[in-house]
């Protein structure tokens, strides 16, 4: 492992129904055209090592995925975000790009959180808004189903909301924030709370804005 | 435009939902304003199996190089989309731009099997056109296609309005220009914006003055222009141009040399059928097996030289990123120069973890060879496809492979490694006896055995038998489908007659195989059947899933017609074929001696090893067929120190005869 980076990216609308699958394999392309010296693992099947820190839903868009790559040759963190930009397909963008110390944990084991932003079509008075959430943060525990293709999970989803409040107002729609957990201990999905809010169908826009990644 | 907002409500409840949503890389989008012509190409079934086709892919590349010319590419909408759609009112829209496709002036079809038809008649539904070519007048697009099925276009000639038979290449452009010209002739009558907003009243014959037109480019039929009359039997008694000037028989166009191969296709997000990048290598095949539909119809052979390949392999990887290359041809071990391509490109790529898949490897030590060099890590499988159990039944089907060809290969797979190996074979052939299909079951042990072998119980044979099926413009033309208790019993008794233990048997489901027979071997007539399968709910007949043969056995009775008129009955050489309008360069005459010669167990030698007069060199004006690399050795002097055969193709191929 001679060098390791750090990716924040985002995933725009045009891609946002990439599976998350799909997304690692036009990483790898794009990184191969960009002629990105990738170190690869060993075995029979050999692969690049990328490594990313959380899946993002199907239909989420984000401004803050987080992507770790191990290249086999050192490069200047300036010259590899300009040879990947220039690979990357419309919609996916290269924020930034860091060196970190190779023997940080995976970036999956760092996160701990993820921030929010959903745009939701209604007509409610900004009081009346405030009371549905507030409703929602009072419960003591709030019971989700979700079906899964081979079973029902039955889970609780209290505890994964750490935050949820009101950004701001335009046109018969609100934003909203959340931070929710992204743990070993649980995963809040933003569709979730949307549902428990009652407002499943006038959801417009899901955007993952920040991973928040425990520190070292 | 196709609204995002309605798109965003319905793309989150359909599976994978990166089939409608396009941006791929490389995916051209240019100015809808800024061209003359609009095509969209369309393959009916999936995203995943339409990405993978590489004509589709040379054609959008192709019509995209043409400044004033755009092509946009739509699939088949799967089952739940489908639904959605039609419950939203979307209609059928373009992976580019979005547009509706009714928008577009051409729109062209790639037809690659019979069972996608129902889903032809289901996607012009979807994007609100008229199903049958004679309700749809110049305000609408031109509805074309090309393919392997175009040569016996007949069951569809109800509902498109031309087809292009052959290579697409030059004929398409030729056709496009056509259309450009008649398009500016209709002057300010046509609109270039927004929408269709053509003009309110058709001109008068204006479609069929341009179809009257079309019909004159080589290679370009126009079913609405013949008129197809019937003997009492039910036979075809002709088939006429309905006036003057229109040609009575169509030849399939070819590109005598090959243009260069597209080098910066679409790169799909999803994981596609061949999820890789494709080098054609050589077009067409010279082994001249006799059931084998492309070996006939993709004649002559032509090779592209090594030097091109590589470069092109360089460019295609440069702009895809791919991780794998396949070097795509009917039998890629006949390339000329397949062991220093194979070999240079291991080498150039190697260390970059390039996969190089050679997709048909002839039967013997050499592709092992060849297989090792390009698998030099995990070796999970082989495939061959002996065909026919019986050496007897191999020779009727030209399919020039020993017994000892196939257990040597074996051997040699084995030994450097593999595990498994796959073999495909065929029942229902011609003259078949339970005891060639009972060989089967004995070739399959032998190589068991060799694996055994070698391998200890790890080794693993997998056994993968069609139901064959006498294609249009082959020897076996002329011949019945064998009819369905004969195959179900030949299967059994091949199933009985298999080892269970480390035997792996697959099968063609035995419907599909029936309604692909009727459909390759049909007439015009068939048009009825399609349009009411269609409207009882076929769609994608290739889908085990989806598949429901009663409606297209309702679909025939309503019709009147026999299925197995078509499917089951042998016809005389004397018939009027309902494809015998349509030409591939290689005779009847040849066809119907290549016929005889299987009845009487006669096996007939590969073109490179001597001419058998098929007529395609002669049809086409040919100064050299197949046209081969080697072809070209002949043809330099030899002035090098050691010109064996070695020294010469090696260094046609550019490279130094080593070892
Ligand atoms: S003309 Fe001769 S060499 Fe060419 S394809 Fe026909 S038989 Fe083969």
């Amino acid at each position: 492992m001679v060098q390791r980076l750090r990716i924040t990216f985002a995933k725009g609308d045009e891609v946002k129904y990439i599976s998350h699958l799909d997304l690692m394999r036009a990483w790898e392309r794009a990184l191969r055209r960009g002629q990105i010296p990738l170190a690869y693992s060993q075995g029979f099947n050999p692969r690049p090592r990328l490594f990313f820190a959380s899946a993002l839903p199907v239909g989420f868009t984000s401004r803050a995925e987080v992507l770790d790559v191990i290249l086999q040759q050192r490069m200047g963190l300036r010259e590899f975000a300009s040879r990947v930009r220039k690979q990357l397909p419309a919609g996916l963008e290269l924020k930034s790009v860091a060196e970190i110390p190779p023997t940080l944990p995976a970036p999956s084991a760092q996160v701990v959180a993820a921030e929010y932003e959903v745009v939701v079509e209604s007509q409610d008075a900004l009081h009346d808004m405030q009371a549905r959430l507030d409703k929602l943060l009072a419960a003591s525990s709030i019971p989700r189903r979700r079906e899964r293709p081979n079973r029902v999970r039955e889970y609780d989803l209290r505890p994964l909301i750490q935050k949820l409040w009101i950004i701001g107002q335009r046109q018969g729609a609100y934003v909203l924030g959340m931070r929710l957990q992204a743990d070993e201990g649980g995963t809040g999905r933003p569709d979730e709370v949307m549902a428990a809010l009652g407002l499943t169908d006038a959801v417009r826009v899901i955007e993952r804005v920040d991973l928040v990644l425990k520190p070292l | 435009m196709t609204s995002a907002a309605l798109l965003d409500r319905i793309l989150p409840t359909v599976a994978k939902p990166g089939r409608y949503s396009g941006h791929e890389w490389n995916s051209v989008r240019k100015d809808w304003a800024q061209v003359k012509v609009r095509v969209a190409l369309a393959y009916p079934d999936v995203y995943e199996v339409g990405m993978s086709n590489l004509g589709l892919a040379i054609l959008y590349d192709l019509l995209n190089q043409q400044p004033d010319v755009l092509a946009e590419r739509v699939y088949a909408p799967w089952l739940d989309m489908e639904k959605a759609m039609r419950q939203a009112g979307l209609p059928l829209f373009s992976l580019e731009s979005r547009r509706p496709i009714r928008d577009f002036d051409i729109l062209g079809f790639s037809l690659q099997y019979e069972l996608n038809y129902s889903n032809v008649l289901n996607m012009l539904d979807l994007a609100g056109i008229p199903v049958l070519a004679s309700q749809r007048d110049e305000r609408l697009p031109l509805v074309i296609a090309g393919g392997t099925c175009t040569y016996n276009a007949e069951p569809l000639a109800d509902f498109f309005d031309l087809f292009v038979i052959g290579e697409g290449e030059e004929v398409l452009l030729e056709l496009v220009r056509l259309y450009a010209e008649w398009k500016g002739s209709q002057g300010a009558a046509l609109s270039h914006g927004e929408g269709r907003t053509r003009h309110a009243g058709a001109l008068a014959g204006g479609k069929e003055e341009f179809l009257q037109q079309a019909a004159q480019i080589p290679g370009v039929y126009v079913p609405s222009l013949y008129r197809v009359a019937y003997q009492a039997d039910g036979t075809v008694a002709s088939i006429e141009p309905l006036k003057a000037g229109i040609p009575t028989r169509i030849q399939k166009r070819i590109v005598p040399v090959l243009p260069p191969p597209p080098v910066r296709p679409v790169v799909p997000f999803l994981n596609v059928v061949h999820d890789r990048g494709m080098v054609e290598i050589m077009r067409g095949c010279t082994r001249g097996c006799r059931f084998c539909q492309a070996g006939m119809i993709y004649r002559p052979v032509r090779e592209r030289p090594l030097e091109e390949v590589l470069a092109a392999v360089d460019r295609l990887l440069a702009n895809t990123g791919y991780e794998e290359i396949a070097l795509v041809s009917l039998s890629s071990t006949d390339y000329t120069c397949i062991a220093p391509l194979v070999r240079e490109l291991s080498q150039r790529y190697g260390e970059q973890h390039l996969a190089i898949s050679l997709p048909s490897l002839r039967i013997d030590t050499f592709s092992v060879e060849l297989a090792q060099w390009i698998q030099r890590a995990r070796k999970t499988g082989l495939t061959f496809a002996p065909e026919a159990g019986s050496e007897r039944l191999r020779q009727v089907i030209n399919k020039g492979v020993t017994e000892e060809d196939l257990l040597r290969t074996a051997e040699a797979a084995y030994a450097s490694g593999w595990l498994r190996i796959k073999l495909y074979f065929m029942i229902g052939l011609p003259t078949e006896m339970m005891e060639d299909v009972l060989a089967i079951a004995h070739l399959v042990k032998e190589v068991r055995d060799i694996g055994r072998r070698w391998r200890g119980s790890r080794a693993q044979v997998s056994v993968s038998v069609a139901t064959f099926i006498p294609k249009a413009h082959t020897p076996f033309q002329w011949l019945p489908m064998e009819n369905a208790e004969q195959i179900t019993a030949r299967q059994e008794a091949l199933r009985r007659a298999l080892p269970s233990r480390a035997v792996d048997l697959s099968w063609s489901d035995p419907m599909t195989a029936w309604l692909e027979a009727v459909l390759s071997r049909g007439d015009r007539r068939l048009g009825k059947v399609i349009l009411r399968a269609w409207q009882l709910g076929a769609r994608f007949d290739a889908w085990a899933e989806a598949f429901q043969p009663r409606l297209w056995q309702q679909a025939f009775a309503e019709a009147g017609l026999d299925a197995g008129f078509y499917a089951t009955r042998q016809r005389s050489f004397d018939e009027v074929l309902p494809w015998s309008h349509i030409h591939t360069g290689v005779s009847a005459a040849f066809l119907w001696e290549e016929y005889q010669r299987s009845l009487r167990g006669e096996s007939s030698v590969d073109c490179r090893a001597g001419c058998l007069g098929c007529g395609v060199r002669v049809a086409f004006n040919l100064d050299r067929c197949p046209s081969t690399i080697e072809n070209d050795v002949k043809r330099i002097p030899k002035t090098s120190a050691a010109p064996g055969k070695e020294g010469g193709v090696a260094s046609a191929c550019g490279f130094p005869a080593t070892e």
